[in-house]
């Protein structure tokens, strides 16, 4: 058990989870008091001790698959007993339903179209045991599984899923019940129905997954299969290459930083520096003390709202970074009142008024992409000629209140530079701050020119995943 | 001494109080009782987390000391503070009579000590549950006040010295998750993530917190909020409102709902305009589509 749990912590680790000494140490208590046949008060009792962040559940329950739910008595977890032997039985049930079908057949007998009846019904009467049984049988049966064969489980599962015919399964089954109602059905039951059987459905892909997952490890080992089922943590995933549901993640873990870097941006200095003497605050205090202004009160002065300009390059070679970056600057426009927001390509554009009074986020992005004006010649990425044009535009209303935010990864086509654009913007405003989404060490290569750019910058930093916007709004502390 | 003896009987005396848990909270809260370790729970607004607190100082027949936390707690609303204008008191009452040490260590005597809710946590003579309720509101230095009371069950006062506690309270401490809590803090804590329930528990929830719903209406309600969860809304309707909607449904008499219906009273599930306006476009158009 030691070893297994030491293995464990090892590979949250890898997986990108911390887990700290003393929580290791929790969990190895915790683990005394829940009853180890119990397997998900088991899951629950290591996950409270040592995930301490949603985020990292997902990665956390991939962990624990692998390294506890496969049968075999070197693993001292039991599988709990009564659903497992329903499901052992229904197998067998099902073996036995081939065999009268056939003379003498086996399970191998099942026709697809059968097995696929027998899971659209499975599906209906929500039956869970019988899903289990028949992910079991469809695993054997259509994955065509072969020890120590080097392709992933995703291989496999599509191989299952189309044995049993699941990409139509939910309209097959709608189509049934409208007959039954004889087209009786409103559209808000339509849609009830409909949820409720792709709910089903993903439950019976999920149980097909396990499956697979289970049989891999038995035929490759722990380790192995831990590694490649291994993914980045969100705060991890890379905002060049996030599927479209790790954007979706991105963005809800978006608007917590983004309000972090509303008010790292416009913190007042408001302690340390003191003003003349309150005096009506200070004999108002002084009544708790008899009169005596033992506590003398001070006028602290208001600092001015400060404004933000946020810079944008929406050009293609940044395109998933600019759909991010646009997202950003939307989140940021909902918690300042004094945002302004510009895209360019090779001309600049500003579009702080499409995120005005916008609540919708997808719909706001669309309007930037089609209604901002940002080519200029060929729509290729200049950021000498959009620089220059936003200097003559916008450069008188950069004050010494203006912190400006550039995002891009100044890949300039061998444009001109034209820097002193930027230079004379830090000279104006009170910071220049730079945000690149490429990583460090592809900087200055090629066609980069972020040198000469961040030259007058007051910091550049690379941001391609949470962490580092995260570490962003640290430092502007 | 344990409060509880397994995980089963913590799901079912939570039950008894109307409390719906899952397998991960009453594990959580049993594991908490046996660690001597505060629970951190976190997750959306209106799932529940604070119900939890208290349905749990009901049914171990604990007092329930809470402590709201909000920009700007300091030491003197969440710890302990000096009673100054009794000290002063004191001092002018014996301005030329005895002498200066005396009255010293009389005005640093407990007497003139005012506990706030941590405190007064720890000092209990009676079993109590604290709950420290949305800790992420503090901001980051504040949290540092927690951390003595969280793993040593203790508070210093300079004055007096260190004030063990007589007995370890539960203590809960929720989150709405609108900042990353500092690991110090989690580091001391079980985590306990509270999502929307699923459409089963939930289903069960409305059951019994409404009275004079049918099992029929129930499951309505159950499956259309989670339709409307999974749209992409600024604010998800939480089970609180959920429970709101189910009681006007049974107050308007209502045992069956039809699409009219449920966009009509949409705006006891749904907060703001724009959200009312999706989810209305998406009931009655989207189930047309297919």
């Amino acid at each position: 058990m030691l070893d297994l749990m030491a293995g464990f912590v090892q590979e949250l680790r890898k997986a990108g989870i911390p887990v700290s000494l003393t929580e290791n140490l929790d969990a190895m208590e915790a683990v005394q008091h829940i009853p180890i046949e119990d397997r998900e008060a088991f899951k629950f009792a290591l996950a409270a001790t040592m995930v301490k962040n949603a985020a990292h559940w997902k990665a956390f329950e991939t962990v624990f698959e692998v390294y506890f739910s496969y049968r075999g008595h070197q693993y001292l977890l039991t599988e709990g007993g009564d659903e497992e032997a329903e499901v052992d039985l229904l197998v067998q049930e099902l073996e036995e339903m081939a065999r009268q079908h056939r003379e003498g057949g086996g399970l191998e007998d099942l026709t697809p179209e059968e097995l696929a009846k027998l899971v659209e019904e499975a599906i209906l009467n929500a039956d869970d045991a019988m899903m289990r049984a028949l992910s079991r049988v469809a695993v054997m049966r259509f994955a065509g599984m072969e020890p120590g064969r080097p392709v992933g489980g995703t291989y496999y599962l599509y191989r299952t899923l189309r044995g049993l015919k699941m990409n139509d399964v939910v309209d097959r089954l709608m189509e049934d019940v409208r007959q039954q109602r004889s087209g009786n059905l409103t559209s808000l039951e339509e849609r009830l129905e409909r949820e409720e059987f792709e709910f089903r459905a993903d439950q019976l892909r999920k149980e097909i997954e396990a499956e697979i997952r289970r049989r891999l490890v038995a035929d490759r080992g722990v380790d192995a299969m831990a590694k490649t089922l291994r993914k980045p943590l969100p705060e991890d995933v890379d905002f060049m290459h996030a599927s479209r549901e790790e954007m979706g993640q991105l963005r809800h873990a978006l608007a917590p930083l983004t309000r972090k870097l509303a008010v790292r941006l416009a913190r007042k200095r408001r302690h340390g520096r003191k003003g003349p003497l309150d005096f009506r605050n200070t004999v108002r205090h002084s009544l708790s003390y008899g009169g005596v202004p033992a506590e003398p009160k001070f006028r602290y002065p208001r600092p001015a709202k400060p404004e933000i300009f946020v810079v944008a390059d929406i050009s293609g070679s940044v395109a998933a970074f600019a759909r991010f970056t646009l997202q950003l600057v939307y989140a940021i426009s909902n918690q300042f009142s004094k945002v302004r927001a510009f895209v360019f390509i090779d001309g600049v554009d500003e579009v702080t008024r499409l995120f005005e009074g916008e609540e919708d986020i997808n719909r706001a992005v669309n309007r930037v992409n089609t209604e901002a004006d940002v080519i200029w010649v060929d729509g290729h990425s200049d950021y000498g000629h959009a620089f220059e044009s936003f200097w003559e535009r916008y450069g008188k209303e950069i004050g010494p209140k203006t912190t400006v935010l550039l995002l891009g990864d100044a890949r300039n086509n061998y444009h001109a530079s034209q820097s002193w654009v930027v230079k004379e913007i830090a000279n104006r405003g009170r910071h220049v701050y730079w945000l690149n989404p490429e990583p460090g060490s592809y900087w200055n290569t090629g066609d980069s020119i972020i040198g000469e750019y961040a030259a007058h910058c007051d910091g550049v930093y690379e941001c391609r995943n949470l962490r580092q916007l995260e570490k962003f709004v640290e430092i502007l502390e | 001494m344990p409060r509880f003896d397994s995980v089963p009987a913590v799901r079912e005396r939570l039950h008894d109080v109307n409390y719906l848990a899952d397998e991960g909270i009453a594990g959580v809260v049993y594991l908490a009782d046996r660690l001597q370790k505060p629970i951190l729970v976190e997750g959306p607004a209106g799932t529940g987390k604070t119900q939890l607190a208290k349905s749990i100082a009901e049914i171990t027949g604990a007092r329930l000391i809470r402590l709201q936390c909000y920009e700007g707690l300091d030491e003197s609303k969440a710890l302990f503070e000096w009673n100054y204008k009794k000290q002063l008191l004191r001092i002018q009452a014996e301005r030329n009579s005895v002498d200066w040490r005396e009255v010293e260590d009389d005005i640093f005597s407990e007497e003139f000590l005012l506990t706030r809710p941590l405190l007064e946590a720890i000092r209990a003579e009676d079993p109590v549950v604290l709950l420290i309720d949305e800790v992420d509101r503090v901001e980051v230095e504040t949290e540092a006040l927690l951390l003595e009371i969280l793993s040593d069950y203790q508070v210093s006062i300079p004055e007096l010295g260190t004030i063990v506690a007589t007995q370890i309270p539960l203590v809960f401490l929720t989150s709405n998750n609108t900042r990353e809590l500092s690991e110090a803090l989690k580091r001391r804590c079980l985590y306990l993530h509270v999502d929307y329930p699923d459409l089963e528990r939930e289903k069960e929830i409305v059951l019994t917190k409404v009275e004079g719903v049918s099992e029929n209406l129930a499951d309505q309600i159950a499956r259309i909020v989670r339709s409307i969860r999974s749209l992409d809304l600024k604010k998800a309707p939480s089970v609180s409102e959920t429970l709101d909607w189910a009681r006007t449904l049974v107050l308007l008499g209502i045992d069956s709902i039809d699409e009219k219906l449920a966009t009509e009273t949409l705006h006891i599930l749904l907060k703001y305009q724009s959200d009312i306006q999706k989810a209305q476009k998406e009931l009655s158009v989207d189930g047309a589509r297919s």
